[in-house]
């Protein structure tokens, strides 16, 4: 099948549908997009399956030539994205014909953006998914991050309408964030000290952070286990090591780990973290997990009626 | 037996404060009863030593409603019957050349290679838990005497089917990989096969026992050198 062939692959790119779920038996991690609501956009915007496979560019570089006709759009981080020459704008479908190029240029407010495809592209599923987990091998093409003269399949489309989304309804990429934390695992293991400490400290992002785990800096938070068996690991995960530096454990994480955790950041603000370049600042807030349903519910209910606007 | 808040979507489980096969059986006993009730609101479990996550969509259920069920889900654990687990028999190719660390485990136990294989072979395991990599099953507990700590300098390569002891702990590599486990033997079964269903010949509760096979063995059930 045809699609688009892969000139630059970026610093990397990697095929996501919405992430591989009832795997962690086997050890399989989730993958998927770091950022849910960027890729939902994408797909919403093209009128495809919710699940549909899509590219996460992180911080940019690619560069595609389309073998057919067909419609894109890019959501997520600001970066300068040319078709054929012109400049595009994001959050939009456009049309691309046979011949094209497409050009993306490197992230300046976000880190990760999203390229969906009409019909969205065809990567066979493995273990019911085509999110890529380069650490396992898994998913995308040959479990791993796209390299250059990688073919893309997807079939040809166009569409009679094309939309936007408005500017007032697009996510905004601060270079700062709250992250709202439901407290658990561990969290009795902390002393009231310690725990005030981290719900109050500032936090930095470190360069050693990727879709494994976020490596944050800033004040050490004490745990009073010395060791502990391994356990199962959520998305989000607030790991506190020896040096007490957190990690904030993230989509491509292991699914199981030995180390005090004090709680979890909720989905929503997992994506804001994820957008986050290295030496942005963060902060921590508590919320139960009633509290933290109700953003769930809330979010939802605004994807939902939110409606992108005709061109 | 407790239960913790893990996340917005998962709630995790504390049977106990160390693992033992009486708990990794009542671990079981746990995943049969939510698996049978609760598959509706379920997405994964993560059985681990005395541990079990449970992550719940949470389009379907509220926190409440998950923790109650859960509760009920989890109240006939504790009968003494104990659940099996299928007893699984992994053929080992132990040799000096299959097994770098053999020597070292040998004299760190004042033990005979051929000690340390026999100890090795005697044990049946538990699957405790599988993570850390696709397929990279935990067994335990091997005997004290060829108990050893992980290579203060862990290998770039270490072979698929590479069968490995660090501390109590001992496993069958999925994969090549990097690791610091001390190595005894080779395995010809794929611990974790993708394109096969199941794409692993064991899950967490199972027991194992390892068999001791020639290299001629080895090498005709498909193992390489």
């Amino acid at each position: 099948m045809k699609g688009f062939t892969v000139r630059q692959p970026g610093l990397l790119t990697l095929i996501q549908d919405r992430g591989r779920f009832g795997a962690h038996n086997l050890g399989l991690t989730n993958g998927g997009p770091l950022d849910g609501q960027a890729f939902a956009w994408a797909n919403r915007l093209l009128g495809n399956p919710a699940n549909a496979s899509t590219l996460e560019i992180s911080f940019g570089g690619l560069s595609l030539e389309s073998e057919i006709d067909s419609v894109i759009v890019v959501t997520g981080a600001e970066l300068p994205i040319k078709v054929d020459g012109e400049t595009i704008a994001q959050w939009q479908t456009h049309p691309v014909k046979a011949g094209d190029s497409i050009e993306l240029g490197y992230t300046t407010r976000g880190t990760r953006a999203y390229l969906a495809v009409a019909g969205g592209f065809t990567i066979p599923a493995s273990f019911g998914s085509s999110a890529t987990v380069v650490r396992e091998k898994i998913g995308g093409l040959n479990g791993d991050k796209l390299q250059a003269k990688d073919q893309l399949s997807c079939h040809s489309k166009s569409l009679h309408q094309h939309y936007y989304l408005a500017d007032d309804d697009r996510p905004q990429y601060p270079d700062s964030a709250t992250l709202r934390v439901v407290p658990g695992y561990q969290l009795s293991q902390f002393d009231p000290v310690e725990r005030h400490r981290f719900f109050n400290a500032q936090y930095q992002v470190t360069d050693r952070s990727d879709r494994m785990g976020f490596r944050l800096e800033g004040e050490v938070i004490r745990s009073n286990i010395n060791s502990m068996l391994s356990e199962g690991i959520c998305h989000g995960a607030i790991q506190i090591p020896a040096d007490g530096q957190p990690i904030v454990l993230m989509n491509d994480r292991q699914t199981i780990g030995g180390y005090p955790k004090i709680g979890s950041v909720i989905p929503l603000d997992t994506a804001k973290l994820a957008q986050l370049s290295p030496g942005s600042t963060i902060k921590f807030e508590s919320i139960s997990p009633e509290y933290a349903h109700n953003l769930h519910w809330l979010a939802k209910s605004r994807f939902e009626r939110t409606q992108p606007v005709k061109c | 037996m407790r239960v913790e808040v893990a996340g917005q979507d998962a709630l995790i489980v504390y049977f106990a404060e160390q693992a033992s096969v009486a708990v990794s059986a009542q671990i079981q006993r746990a995943v049969v009863n939510i698996n049978s009730r609760m598959a509706d609101i379920v997405i994964d479990l993560v059985p681990s030593y005395a541990s079990l996550l449970v992550i719940y969509n949470i389009d379907q259920c509220d926190y409440y409603e998950a923790r109650r069920q859960l509760r009920e889900a989890l109240k006939d654990t504790d009968a003494k019957e104990s659940v099996g687990g299928q007893l699984v028999t992994l053929p080992s190719y132990y040799s000096l050349e299959s097994g770098p660390d053999l020597e070292l485990i040998a004299e760190r136990g004042k033990l005979s290679v051929d000690d340390v294989i026999e100890i090795h072979l005697q044990g049946e395991y538990r699957v405790y838990a599988i993570g850390f990599a696709p397929g990279f099953a935990f067994l335990g507990e091997v005997d004290e005497r060829i108990a050893a700590p992980r290579l203060a300098t862990p290998r770039q390569k270490v072979p698929r089917g590479s069968v490995a002891i660090a501390d109590r702990q001992t496993a069958v590599y999925p994969a090549q990989s990097p690791g610091g486990w001390n190595l005894i033997g080779l395995c010809p079964t794929r611990m974790f096969d993708p394109d096969k269903v199941p794409s692993m010949p064991v899950q967490v509760g199972d027991r194992i026992r390892f068999e001791a096979i020639e290299r001629d063995e080895y090498l005709s059930l498909g193992g390489n050198l």
